[in-house]
């Protein structure tokens, strides 16, 4: 392990690095214009439409998708799923990088980005389910940041500080499953205060429902997909425990996924059904929201159940990956495409290549970050000093 | 603040001083919030508006806002339909397509200061704040930029300064609260030249504009627009044309604002108190069943053990009995063959002693 890790310390022009690098490149130029020329520089965000793509992918989709590590820290920790052991570190990292990245991101969309810890230090809008989301945000990056600290802590050989944190995990398991049910949900709860704006197709008073059991999917989807990227791209950092669960952890996600998404499919036609919103279903937006429903929620159900059926691993590792597109359509439904649904087309917003610039970059960011971590630190194997702890 | 003078408004009821404001400030305290009592608000009545943008002039003076790109008298701004921008906290709109009046229509668009905001139940730094004069003011010095205001106002009034770096903020109609607790009235009433804007008490204009409907008959649609509206605003609006065709939604239904978010934000507390109870118990049931497994894994595996030794055991006895009974039937074997050999030795022994006597002899 020590040579290896020797080998990808020493920088070398690979088609990742030549990508990664222009992007970065570019991402820090429209980071520069961004601070420099305001949000109008950058965005096309406007009075009719305030949140945009940095709001609708890297705060909605980004928090959905790293769901996986409360989802997988539940079901190995308090629903005792022991066989999912090896599946826990890189879902914690994955959340931990993607909580951060989201907090990223605000620095981004935000007016005043310094401002930020004001509603905690200023003035608490406890009325406001964004300082919900806020404080339940900046509480469970704590808790991720302090979940994956034992990783780091062993990779430092910083023995003592890694058992004390350890004796913790159940405590923050729960903590951060009740964290997680909150902002999950509230991130949908967001639109609830303007139901003359979202379309009736997508505006239901189930929205906080929807967002917290649809996380449960991502999160399950995304550690399927990224143990199927992380298997092809990091097998050399493996241990003999990860490479042996693996195929389990995607049957057995695979078929948690299967009955999630049946049940969520059930609850959006309960709320169509509840609102009385069927007629709406024979328009232009009841066609896309059709889409939504089958091509993106019965569909990958259906495709992880056959999967899950057959055994049939390449089945569930790319229905994974319509699953975490069905969760980017769903958030971009909700926040951008219904939304402001009653403007004319000239009001509505497109993001600006910038915007999805920055996104991307975000992204990018946030991949460089795991290859970091994932090729030095003890994530996809056991640090053989604490093998026995488990 | 605010509090603070209802409290003495309070002591004063109490002390027998003011025994109708004492009973409105217990009123105002009430849970069912229905507003401030005596709260102002303007009365805008489209029948009178002439569309001469001096509302918005007047405006743009008093809150010391940049000039327009066109002036204040140029008239084809109209030709297309605006909103409330950064740089203007009031905009005049015409309506020429609509299908019931004889000429154009004219529909003024500012904040109209909800009884209960929702972008004060939206704010996350509460920089917003019904006051009791009835104005809803933005606290500038507070404010992160989240524009989630924004995305609540069901009017779609507050705009952002999006072309500014560092210091953009919301920007909206104060209701010229500065003027107003001066005593002077808002830039707009005080300048418009046809009275169609009316300020006053919430109250008394809700009475005026009524009494305007009664006393022409045919004139005006049958509504005062902002009576219930998002459960009520400060500005109230008199018109002869349908609502709907000058730009103004009569499907956003008579539910204050906090009442939209009020049943996510209740399961907060059921959450938080709910899901660690829960999830313990599930923990310790997870735990449980795994220590019975284990039990009877050990139970299971000690009695296979207890009785693959027991047949053993069996099995060696019979082996072993086997084997003594073999030996017991070599012993006797042997033993027989001993006695055997031993009575042969004797008969042969007896028969014997006469040739040995006779070799001895």
């Amino acid at each position: 392990m020590a040579e290896e890790s020797a080998s990808t310390r020493k920088f070398q022009f690979t088609p990742f690095t030549i990508v990664s690098g222009v992007i970065l490149i570019v991402g820090l130029i429209l980071t520069v214009l961004r601070f420099t020329g305001g949000l109008a520089a950058v965005t096309n965000l406007s009075d009719y439409n305030p949140w945009g793509i940095w709001i609708g992918f890297d705060l909605l989709v980004g928090v959905a998708l790293a769901a996986g590590g409360y989802v997988t820290s539940a079901a190995v920790y308090i629903f005792g799923l022991k066989k999912y052991h090896s599946a826990v570190r890189p879902a914690i990292l994955t959340g931990f990088l993607g909580y951060a990245l989201v907090v990223l991101a605000l620095h981004y969309d935000v007016g005043r980005p310094w401002r930020l810890p004001y509603p905690f230090i200023m003035q608490q809008g406890t009325t406001s389910l964004l300082f919900e989301v806020g404080a339940c945000v900046a509480l469970y990056l704590t808790v991720l940041f302090i979940e994956f600290s034992p990783v780091a802590m062993e990779w430092l050989g910083l023995k003592r500080a890694r058992n004390l944190v350890v004796k913790l995990t159940l405590l923050l398991t729960i903590f951060g499953v009740v964290l997680s049910t909150l902002h999950q949900s509230s991130l949908g709860a967001l639109f609830l205060i303007a139901p003359s704006k979202v379309h009736p197709l997508w505006y239901s008073s189930y929205l906080p429902v929807y967002f917290f059991v649809s996380s449960i999917i991502a999160g399950l989807s995304m550690v399927i997909f990224e143990s199927t990227l992380s298997h092809r791209y990091f097998q050399d950092k493996m241990d003999p425990e990860h490479l042996a669960e693996k195929d389990s952890v995607a049957l057995g996600f695979g078929k948690a996924a299967a009955f999630v998404l049946a049940g969520y499919f059930i609850i959006k036609v309960l709320g169509i059904a509840a609102d009385n919103n069927w007629h709406y279903l024979s328009t232009g937006y009841g066609a896309w929201y059709l889409v939504e429903l089958l091509g993106f929620v019965a569909l990958p159900c259906f495709l992880y159940a056959v999967g899950v059926r057959d055994k049939n691993l390449a089945i569930i590792k790319w229905t994974s990956a319509l699953t975490v597109l069905g969760i980017v359509v769903n958030r971009f439904n909700v926040s951008m495409v219904a939304f402001n649904y009653h403007l004319p087309s000239s009001e509505r917003y497109f993001p600006s290549w910038m915007e999805i610039g920055i996104s991307v970059f975000i992204v990018t960011i946030g991949v460089v970050v795991f290859r970091f971590i994932v090729t030095r630190m003890p994530v996809l194997y056991e640090h053989p000093g604490y093998k026995s702890a488990h | 603040m605010s509090i603070s003078r209802r409290k003495f408004l309070g002591w004063l009821g109490s002390a027998g001083l003011g025994v109708t404001v004492g009973g409105n400030a217990s009123a105002a305290s009430n849970k069912h919030f229905t507003g401030y009592p005596d709260s102002s608000g303007v009365l805008f009545d489209n029948t009178r508006c002439i569309g001469c943008r001096k509302c918005e002039e007047g405006c743009n003076k008093v809150n010391e806002l940049p000039a327009p790109d066109k002036a204040f008298d140029d008239l084809s701004v109209m030709e297309t339909q605006r909103r409330t921008q950064a740089a203007a906290y009031t905009v005049v709109n015409r309506y020429t397509e609509t299908p019931d009046a004889g000429g154009p229509v004219y529909r003024k668009i500012q904040c109209n200061h909800c009884l209960e905001p929702a972008c004060a139940s939206a704010c996350f730094v509460r920089a917003f704040t019904k006051t009791p004069t009835g104005a809803v003011t933005y606290d500038e010095s507070v404010c992160v930029g989240c524009r989630y205001c924004m995305i609540a106002c069901p009017f779609e009034i507050p705009s952002y300064e999006y072309e500014k770096a560092l210091t953009p903020s919301v920007t909206k109609c104060t209701l010229c609260h500065p003027r107003i607790i001066k005593g002077l009235l808002p830039g707009c009433v005080e300048i418009c030249p046809t009275e169609a804007l009316t300020f006053g008490k919430r109250k008394d204009l809700l009475r005026l504009a009524k009494e305007r409907i009664q006393q022409h008959p045919g004139r005006y649609v049958d509504h005062v627009y902002g009576e219930t509206e998002m459960g009520g605003t400060s500005w109230l609006y008199l018109s002869d044309t349908p609502f709907q065709e000058i730009g103004m939604r009569e499907d956003l239904g008579n539910l204050p604002a906090p009442l939209l978010t009020k049943g996510a934000l209740s399961a907060v507390p059921i959450i938080s108190g709910m899901w660690p109870v829960l999830l313990t118990g599930i923990y310790a049931i997870s735990i449980r069943k795994e220590k019975i497994a284990e039990k009877e894994k050990a139970q299971a595996i000690n009695a296979a053990r207890e009785q693959a030794e027991a047949d053993a055991k069996a099995k060696l006895d019979d082996a072993l009995k086997q084997v003594q009974k073999e030996k017991e039937k070599e012993i006797e074997m042997h033993v027989k063959k001993a006695l055997e050999e031993a009575a042969k030795a004797q008969s042969e022994a007896a028969a014997k002693p006469e040739s040995k006597e006779e070799s001895d002899g």
